[in-house]
């Protein structure tokens, strides 16, 4: 049986979903929706755009409008959303692969401008849906089907990219983490310009597989063992903190949003 | 009613007949020789309430228009040579997930970055094939800084009415040429819509298409909530794997423009009554035959003129009744060979048929054709 959630803001015809036993999207993207139930946002106000890859395919199992674009570009499509109607809440589902490979030009920008835009990277560390070959976010030395001897790319950390780039809402939690995500997303989605989340998802299938990493239960355990939150992190000595990452709020800064300023200028020069 | 008479280059006028036809939202990239179109749609785009954003990249324009088109605003984009090659993977979206765009691409001298600022029509057959798949395909391509406004117009009629993108494809000639131009008064153009859903929003199926092919289009924010992807999907917009949707789908987005094809297939011919020898050419390089058939008429041959104005879907049935009678085609093209294929397997050997060719990042010079046609006799 379904939750009341789940009820409420998927297409209950569409599931089961695609994904494997054990992997941690599931649990992302009911965050989402209970984000936008918290918020009370009008559900018909809401766009979801994704790409292509395992996460991407989120959008058809959400009751909005959802477009379900091409391999990286979901950024590029939502921002021809939200420009055209700034009333929209426009969403973005990414994964690591879509949003910081293929799509990481798209990415930047969709930063720089401060669009209205609230995108989740589902980072399971992989490409899932082609079979496990290693993405911009594979850690180093990890095996993947196209790193077979170990991955010597150095890995982006996307929460610090986003920032640099210049969204003014920035965080990162984990599929265990779920309470942590949902503020997250929700206090993204009340940012009026570019909020990015990354959600720490998991890969039993192929990146845990691989790199032996156990169950999902296993990988979920990691998530819990090695997230450190920012606020406790900053009292922590370096000692400590090898081989964690931070989770938490890492930027909230807000600026003028993109869609608001070109407002402006139609304001100034309309003759209609 | 007649605005009075004004200079104007043809990618102005282009941006003249975009917003005149409704366009209220333009995502590009700069690119010569098309960015005056980029340029000028920035300056008068908010000045109607409309939307321009300069995107990171060509791939990027052609993904904002087809989101903003989804959101209920008719969307333009416009690139040259490269641009149009980054343009193809989002046009293939576009043509499977039906949404109305129009995309200029101003034709400059390839492959590659090539002759950035010179005329070519190396894009005919890229126009038709170049993204992945069987789809299809409207291409209107202007001759005079007028029919730019017009074709411009009658790109996003077609792209409105089909639920399909439209490529006006210029080339440098026409773009960059300044002429004299009456422009007609907005009240006297004829303005095509998207059809509208009849149903209600629970039982609105996105590809549901009506006995026109065509299915009625809800836009983003309406309330219908529904689903469009680029992957095969059946009429309620949700992927299948299954080979029977697959199958229709595809036939239907080919039917869709195939029973259409009297609506949507326009040319122009001049004296081809009597004519024994005509000559085939679109956009800058009609203008140099239209002096090449005066000069020969003046020595009294028989010479006549063929124009697609559509170069796809191409003007075949017309084409096929010339060559009943037509002993010679010439087919000049700013490329090696691109639109001469499509007039060889229409005409088959039905006539004789010469080329003239030009790749060098000039015009075609109405001498060179006339040169032909002497061989020829």
């Amino acid at each position: 049986m379904p939750s009341a959630i789940v009820n409420e803001y998927f297409r209950t015809n569409k599931l089961p979903q695609i994904w494997c036993p054990g992997c941690g999207h599931g649990i992302i993207t009911r965050a989402i929706t209970v984000a936008i139930d918290k918020l009370g946002f009008d559900r018909d106000k809401i766009c979801v755009v994704s790409g292509i890859g395992c996460s991407s395919r989120a959008t058809g199992y959400l009751d909005f409008d959802t477009l379900h674009t091409t391999h990286g570009r979901a950024l590029a499509f939502a921002t021809g959303v939200k420009l055209a109607n700034p009333e929209m809440k426009v969403i973005v589902i990414t994964g690591d692969g879509d949003a910081s490979a293929i799509g990481g030009n798209h990415f930047i920008h969709a930063c720089r401008r401060n669009i209205g835009i609230t995108t989740i990277v589902f980072n399971n560390n992989i490409y899932g849906m082609t079979g496990g070959q290693y993405s911009p976010t594979t850690p180093k030395f990890d095996k993947g089907t196209t790193a077979p001897y170990g991955n010597i790319d150095k890995a982006f950390d996307i929460p610090t990219l986003a920032a640099a780039a210049g969204a003014t809402y920035v965080g990162r939690s984990t599929a265990y983490h779920t309470n942590l995500l949902i503020s997250l997303i929700e206090n993204g989605l009340k940012n009026d310009g570019f909020s990015l989340i990354e959600a720490v998802s998991s890969c039993p299938t192929y990146y845990g597989r691989k790199n032996k990493k156990g169950s999902a239960v296993d990988m979920l355990e990691w998530q819990k063992d090695h997230a450190v939150n920012i606020s406790a992190a900053s009292k922590m000595t370096p000692e400590a903190l090898e081989g964690k990452f931070l989770i938490g709020e890492f930027k909230n800064s807000p600026e003028p949003e993109y869609t608001s300023e070109y407002q402006k200028i139609i304001d100034r020069f309309i003759k209609e | 009613m007649k605005r009075k008479a004004q200079l104007m280059q043809g990618n102005e006028a282009c941006v003249e007949g975009a917003i005149a036809a409704g366009m209220r939202f333009f995502a590009g990239y700069p690119i010569t020789p098309s960015t005056e179109i980029a340029e000028i749609s920035a300056e008068k785009l908010p000045c109607v309430g409309g939307k321009f954003i300069q995107m990171e990249d060509e791939i990027a324009s052609m993904a904002a228009i087809i989101g903003a088109s989804l959101t209920g605003l008719k969307s333009m984009t416009a690139t040259s040579g490269p641009g149009f090659s980054l343009k193809q993977e989002n046009l293939g979206y576009a043509s499977i997930s039906e949404v109305p765009c129009v995309v200029v691409n101003v034709q400059r001298g390839g492959p590659s970055t090539g002759l950035p600022t010179s005329p070519a029509q190396g894009e005919i057959m890229q126009a038709r094939w170049g993204t992945h798949g069987d789809h299809p395909v409207i291409a209107l391509t202007p001759s005079s800084v007028k029919e730019t406004f017009e074709l411009t117009i009658r790109a996003f009629n077609l792209a409105e009415k089909y639920r399909m993108p439209v490529i006006l494809l210029m080339d440098e000639v026409i773009g960059h040429m300044r002429e004299r131009v009456e422009l007609p008064e907005i009240s006297e153009l004829e303005i095509a819509n998207r059809k509208r859903p009849g149903v209600s929003k629970d039982a609105y199926k996105p590809y549901k298409a009506d006995e026109d092919l065509i299915p009625p289009m809800a836009n983003f924010g309406e309330g219908y909530r529904y689903h469009v992807t680029g992957l095969v999907h059946d009429e309620t917009g949700f992927p299948s794997n299954s080979s029977s949707v697959a199958d229709k789908l595809v036939r239907r987005l080919m039917d869709k423009i195939e029973t259409h094809k009297d609506d949507i297939i326009q040319w122009e011919e001049q004296n081809t009554e009597d004519a024994d020898i005509v000559i085939v050419s679109i956009g800058g390089v009609s203008r140099a035959s239209d002096t090449a058939m005066k000069m020969l008429r003046a020595k009294g041959l028989k010479v006549g003129t063929f124009r697609p104005i559509t170069v796809w879907p191409f003007p075949e049935k017309r084409l096929q009744e010339l060559a009943e009678r037509v002993k010679t085609f010439v087919v000049a093209e700013m490329n090696l060979g691109q639109m001469v294929l499509e007039v060889e397997r229409i005409i088959k050997d039905k006539a004789e048929i010469k080329r003239v060719n030009k790749v060098n990042g000039e015009a075609v010079y109405p001498e060179e054709i006339t040169a032909v046609i002497e061989e020829v006799l």
